[in-house]
């Protein structure tokens, strides 16, 4: 059994880094930041989004592929080479780690699409790169694209997410914000496509809880053209954030206000202009609030959404120290790489803390 | 003839040793059944003229009454039912449609019954109501496409008329006319109290209601009785009503004897004239003529308010409600084959049509199929009997559901089905004015507050044990369903999964 077969619900381990100045760390610290909460997974999938990795492609898709075999590569490459330029292509370094087995076929690619498909797919360049990668996980068996996004790299397998550090030799990467992930899942899936983050172009998701609106969501997100195979919380909030940041063009903090909108009993209390604001925003956008236990970080480009659930069901606490801004579940995986914090606090539920590059940190706190 | 004597199908049972000989049944039966024998000092009863109301059991102070299902029978068979036989002789006597009240009681499958519930263990929290915020508010209306932003990035509210309700439940259409003064007075009050809405059904609005207008939906049938530029405006939204889930197909028909006085106004009609309901709008023959209707009705109230558009569940109504989803209706409400009537024609009323259950899973999945489930909401009824089923139907994809006979129960229905012969004994589905004031509005409105409170409580426990705390998650949520009893294809249908799965 695998995640798109069956509904797995797990709990989780969650990490994020940033530096808002956009200055490059090495992965390192992201791998010390969750081995600390190895106990919140359980060997069953890890993983990491980077950000500023690939400058020197800062142009291009990167895609990251796993290939169960050479018959879904021989596929994938055919089909990709129908619809991309490819600059450049390789397999993703790796080392051999123990408690990392089974690995499959895992390949990166750097390219644009060919201008002339483009153009008569009449979609715009992002679109287009999101429904190439949707008929690719959909349709080639086999082949499963995890990582789309510029100048960002989804790495994840199946493992305790410090093992799967290593294996991908995380430290040797350089970026201005990572995320982490460590699962525990309810059953025993042995996909690698089924560890998060969850990545859809440059939005990352990593996700602690269960949500109960799931369905709900999942039936509500699916009418827009989105195709949820994998069944798992992630994937579904990483689309509802890839549909209402770049499909619908609301901003990542009236994104908030719609997946954890405030009660009504905090909204009638509010100024006559914010109630306007969050009635709006509940009627207009009611399908994609998420209801249930979550922490979530969101990668994008050029910035982090830290957010809890309306209720708080979740831990989420957030550092700051000069321009790091560090968020996990518990306080220790922030204090393991920076015990001296100026700051530190635990945002409210729905409170979301967005960080963004040369900018401050938006949080009530 | 002797072969047109039927007995009579339940039988009134006195205890005489507890009767007083008040005479109380005597005087709150409006069919006769009860007689004073002063000779012997001793009440007796025809049974045959009964329709077991309930109203001189319940009124009877000492307890000496019950009805009981009579035990004479013909001799048994599977194929010919006593109820089959004797709805021939009746027939075979008097050449008539055979007439009935309020929803289909046949033993067709109910699916509400063979859903259950998911509750949250280990892997979520459930939420408990009593401590934290449980939210049942829901808007219908269509959904904006896109946002806009003013000049300072701003969102500016693009939304087009809407209806807030505080539960997703509300009074279904049933007219002045079809159901008494002071039953409409105590729809209309409670549904302000509630903060939701009652229907007018096709029969006007009585100018006393008008001052209810915030939380009253007006209907425009096929006869366009009561409809004028007033009463357009009176309401905060209108409702086409092309169906009706008791008598798909054809329209209405209020007898003469029952346009009297207000209602003759009402529906400004004269006193004493049939309200003949044509089968058909005879202006909407397509899909295209639906949207006419629409567009000149929000014409008509300057597109300030929602267009509900109603239809009966039937065999394609999946189709019909993608047609009505692009016609510029903001609403759709569809009525399933249980749906109540104060009058239909039995072969109709129990042979036609669909269960709701089946088409709302199936118009929410063809609406999403198409892309186009955000341009309407999806109001359910017919029948709606407790808030289990409100939870059901929401998970199912509805917006909302419509309460008619349940409504109605709370108001004193027993349930006799006998509405069509204007003698409700309970002051509910008659205009008799002596029968009108045994309902008084002052309890009847808090009866359905209560009612409606009830269910509301009911609704948000179930939430809460799902881990769902706004109802807008509960919608189309269909991984908290899971059938018992039903075959794959059914399963299907639904869009859920077997218990176990």
């Amino acid at each position: 059994m695998r995640e798109g077969q069956i509904r797995i619900p797990s709990g989780c381990a969650i990490s994020g880094i940033i530096d808002k100045t956009g200055k490059r760390m090495s992965g390192e610290a992201i791998i010390k930041s969750i081995s600390v909460m190895h106990d919140r997974s359980n060997g069953l999938g890890g993983g990491f989004a980077a950000y500023g990795i690939y400058p020197e492609y800062k142009d291009f898709y990167a895609l990251h592929i796993f290939y169960e075999n050479t018959g879904a590569k021989k596929s994938c490459e055919e089909f990709l080479e129908r619809h991309f330029d490819i600059i450049n292509l390789s397999k993703i370094p790796t080392r051999k780690v123990k408690g990392i087995t089974d690995e499959p076929l895992i390949w990166r690619y750097f390219v644009t699409p060919f201008a002339t498909k483009l153009a008569d797919s009449q979609l715009d360049e992002r679109e287009y790169m999101a429904k190439c990668v949707f008929r690719v996980n959909t349709r080639i068996q086999g082949a499963y694209v995890f990582s789309c996004g510029k100048n960002m790299g989804v790495f994840k397998a199946v493992g305790f997410p410090e093992d799967v550090g290593r294996f991908y030799r995380l430290e040797e990467y350089e970026g201005y914000c990572f995320t982490a992930h460590g699962r525990y899942p309810t059953n025993t899936p042995g996909w690698w496509g089924g560890a998060h983050p969850f990545a859809l172009l440059d939005y990352s998701v990593v996700h602690n809880g269960e949500i109960s609106s799931y369905d709900a969501n999942r039936r509500a997100i699916e009418m827009y053209g989105y195709k949820c195979t994998l069944l798992t919380d992630t994937e579904v909030i990483t689309y509802i954030i890839d549909y209402l940041h770049r499909k619908i063009g609301l901003k990542m903090e009236e994104i908030a206000s719609v997946i954890a909108a405030p009660f009504w009993q905090t909204i009638s209390r509010m100024e006559p202009e914010k109630q306007k604001y969050h009635e709006y925003l509940r009627n207009a956008f009611s399908a994609q609030l998420i209801t249930g236990p979550f922490s979530i970080i969101v990668g994008f480009d050029g910035g982090i959404m830290a957010l809890n659930d309306r209720l708080k069901l979740r831990s989420m606490v957030v550092g700051e120290k000069g321009d790091k801004v560090y968020i996990a579940n518990e306080e220790a995986a922030i204090r393991i790489v920076e015990p001296d914090l100026d700051r530190v606090w635990a945002p409210s539920g729905g409170e979301p803390v967005i960080v963004l590059l040369n900018g401050g940190v938006n949080s009530g706190s | 003839m002797a072969v047109n004597y039927i007995y009579p199908e339940y039988e009134v049972v006195r205890n005489y040793d507890r009767c007083i000989v008040c005479r109380v049944c005597e005087r709150q039966c409006a069919n006769g059944v009860h007689e004073y024998l002063p000779d012997l000092n001793k009440m007796t009863c025809d049974d045959s003229k009964c329709v077991n109301c309930h109203r001189c059991v319940a009124l009877c102070p000492t307890r000496a009454l019950k009805i009981v299902k009579s035990d004479n029978t013909y001799k048994e068979n599977a194929n010919w039912s006593n109820k089959t036989i004797n709805e021939i002789y009746r027939q075979a006597e008097s050449g008539g449609v055979l007439l009935s009240s309020m929803g289909n009681p046949e033993n067709y499958p109910i699916y509400f019954d063979k859903i259950l519930l998911n509750a949250s263990q280990v892997t979520n929290p459930s939420i408990d109501p009593l401590r934290e915020p449980m939210e049942t508010k829901v808007f219908l209306g269509a959904k904006p496409k896109a946002i806009k932003r003013d000049a300072e990035g701003k969102l500016v509210d693009n939304l087009t008329p809407h209806l807030t309700l505080s539960m997703p439940v509300m009074f279904s259409a049933m007219s002045y006319g079809s159901i008494s003064y002071n039953a409409h007075e105590s729809l209309a009050r409670a549904a302000k109290e509630l903060g939701i809405f009652y229907n007018t059904g096709e029969g006007g609005l009585h100018e006393d209601f008008y001052k209810y207008g915030d939380h009253t939906i007006v209907q425009v049938a096929s006869g366009r009785f009561g409809v004028h530029p007033d009463y357009l405006s009176s309401g905060v939204a209108i409702e086409i009503k092309m169906g009706q889930g008791a008598k798909p197909g054809i329209g209405g028909h209020l007898p003469g004897t029952k346009i009297v006085g207000d209602i003759s106004k009402t529906r400004m009609i004269p006193e004493g004239t049939d309200a003949i309901s044509p089968a058909p709008h005879h202006d909407i023959y397509s899909i295209e003529d639906l949207r006419q209707l629409v567009y000149s009705l929000k014409e008509a109230t300057d597109y300030k308010k929602p267009v509900i558009v109603k239809i009966a569940a039937v065999h394609n109504v999946a189709a019909i409600a993608s047609g009505i989803a692009r016609s510029g209706a903001d609403i759709i409400a569809i009525d399933g084959f249980r749906g109540g009537t104060g009058a239909a024609p039995t072969r109709i009323r129990d042979n036609v049509g669909i269960p709701i259950e089946l088409a709302l899973a199936s118009v929410d999945k063809r609406l999403r199929d198409e892309g186009i489930r955000d341009n309407v909401s999806l109001v359910v009824g017919g029948s709606i009997r407790s808030s289990a089923d409100v939870v059901k139907a929401v998970a199912l994809g509805a917006d909302c559901v419509y309460i008619g006979t349940a409504a109605l129960i709370a108001l004193g229905c027993h349930l006799c089905r006998s509405c069509h012969s204007g003698k409700c004994n309970w002051g509910i589905a008659t205009q008799v004015p002596s029968l009108v004031k045994r309902l008084n509005p002052e309890i009847g409105y808090k009866r359905l507050v209560n009612l409606m409170n009830a269910w509301k409580h009911e609704i948000m426990e179930m939430m809460g044990g799902m881990g769902i705390n706004s109802i807008e998650a509960l919608k189309g949520n269909r991984l908290m369903l899971r059938g018992v009893g039903l075959n794959e294809k059914e399963l299907e249908i639904l869009g859920i999964k077997h218990a176990g799965e």
